[in-house]
């Protein structure tokens, strides 16, 4: 069960960490994309921090609904409505009170949402990417630190491959040789809630 | 008027606005139309809340057919569409055609009465696949 205080440090704390990163985002979008990721993902999380006392007020599922919300209205690009997706769909799968079985469940759940909002599968250098190792991390009993480090691995291996959905596509062979922005930003918010839950369990 | 509205979703405002005015020159006043286009910064971009707007601002009972160009106009329409209430989600669809030509050509066949289904097809017929 999440405390108040300790829900409220967990979603500053993501929020903060994306924002901390909007240049490297913008890096990584610019090479492969249209060089937005880091300005539209700031822009929500600045969004859900404006939000933070009574975001961190509400039950988690509430909470996870809105924050998906404001990321779905305020975001724009095509990550706005996949993050909006991933969390309003968290939200709906989570029971208050949390087991690791649950939130392996609930976010498989998710994982199920973002694919079919981004008609999208695994290996097409997307976000799929990290979530679904991150998932599967989860699901085998990984503690935070081995997750937060699955989900870095996998945002690394989307260097490798082409780039067959979202924008990064038009490039083909040329996206080849970069990671993934949004495998990356996914990657940010799994280390920053495993740093929460590492520090004080 | 009951005939098919139409909303155009571009990433840029004037390519958005653009696309409208061309619209407009075919088929006047005849169609509800509506246009959206950039983020809420102003920059390049698609906003669920803009699109919302759109569609309510172009609603005909006979349905709203929305014309987009790159993915996150198509995925943020398609989350719009679905954020709707039930009775209007049902008569609204996400076009998969060329943003000008569908949208023009969608509106000539929405001028004449055609129902949703048609200027969908219509406008489809466009698209090589």
């Amino acid at each position: 069960m999440l405390g108040q205080a300790r829900l409220r440090s967990l979603i500053e704390t993501v929020a903060r960490t994306v924002i901390e990163h909007e240049d490297e985002l913008t890096q990584l979008d610019s090479a492969i994309g249209d060089g937005d990721h880091g300005a539209n993902m700031k822009r929500g999380f600045e969004a859900v921090l404006a939000e933070l006392d009574a975001l961190a007020a509400k039950p988690l599922p509430e909470t996870l609904k809105a924050v998906g919300t404001q990321l779905l209205m305020k975001v724009g690009g095509a990550s706005g409505p996949l993050y909006g997706t991933l969390f309003m769909s968290l939200g709906k799968s989570l029971p208050e009170t949390l087991d690791r079985q649950s939130v392996a469940q609930a976010l498989d759940a998710a994982i199920a949402a973002v694919r079919a909002r981004g008609k999208a599968e695994t290996g097409q250098k997307t976000m799929l990417d990290v979530l679904v190792p991150v998932q599967r991390a989860l699901a085998s009993g990984a503690d935070p630190a081995a997750v937060a480090a699955r989900a870095n691995e996998a945002a690394e291996a989307t260097i490798p491959m082409k780039a067959t959905r979202g924008r990064a596509s038009f490039l083909g062979e040329r996206s080849i040789g970069h990671m993934d922005p949004g495998a990356r930003s996914s990657a940010l918010i799994v280390e920053a809630v495993a740093s929460c839950f590492g520090i004080s369990t | 008027m009951s005939n098919v509205g139409i909303v155009i979703v571009s990433h840029s405002p004037l390519v958005a606005k653009g696309t409208a005015d061309m619209v407009r020159q075919m088929v006047g006043e005849e169609v509800p139309l509506a246009h959206c286009g950039g983020n809420s910064d102003g920059g390049l971009g698609t906003s669920v809340e803009a699109i919302l707007k759109a569609i309510d601002s172009a609603w005909s009972e006979a349905g709203v057919a929305i014309f987009v160009d790159l993915g996150g106009a198509e995925t943020n329409s398609e989350m719009a569409v679905e954020m709707l209430p039930e009775e209007r989600a049902g008569r609204v669809v996400v076009c998969n055609a060329p943003i000008v030509e569908g949208a023009v050509i969608a509106a000539t066949e929405a001028s004449g009465g055609a129902p949703l289904a048609v200027v969908k097809r219509t406008a489809e017929e466009l698209s090589p696949g």
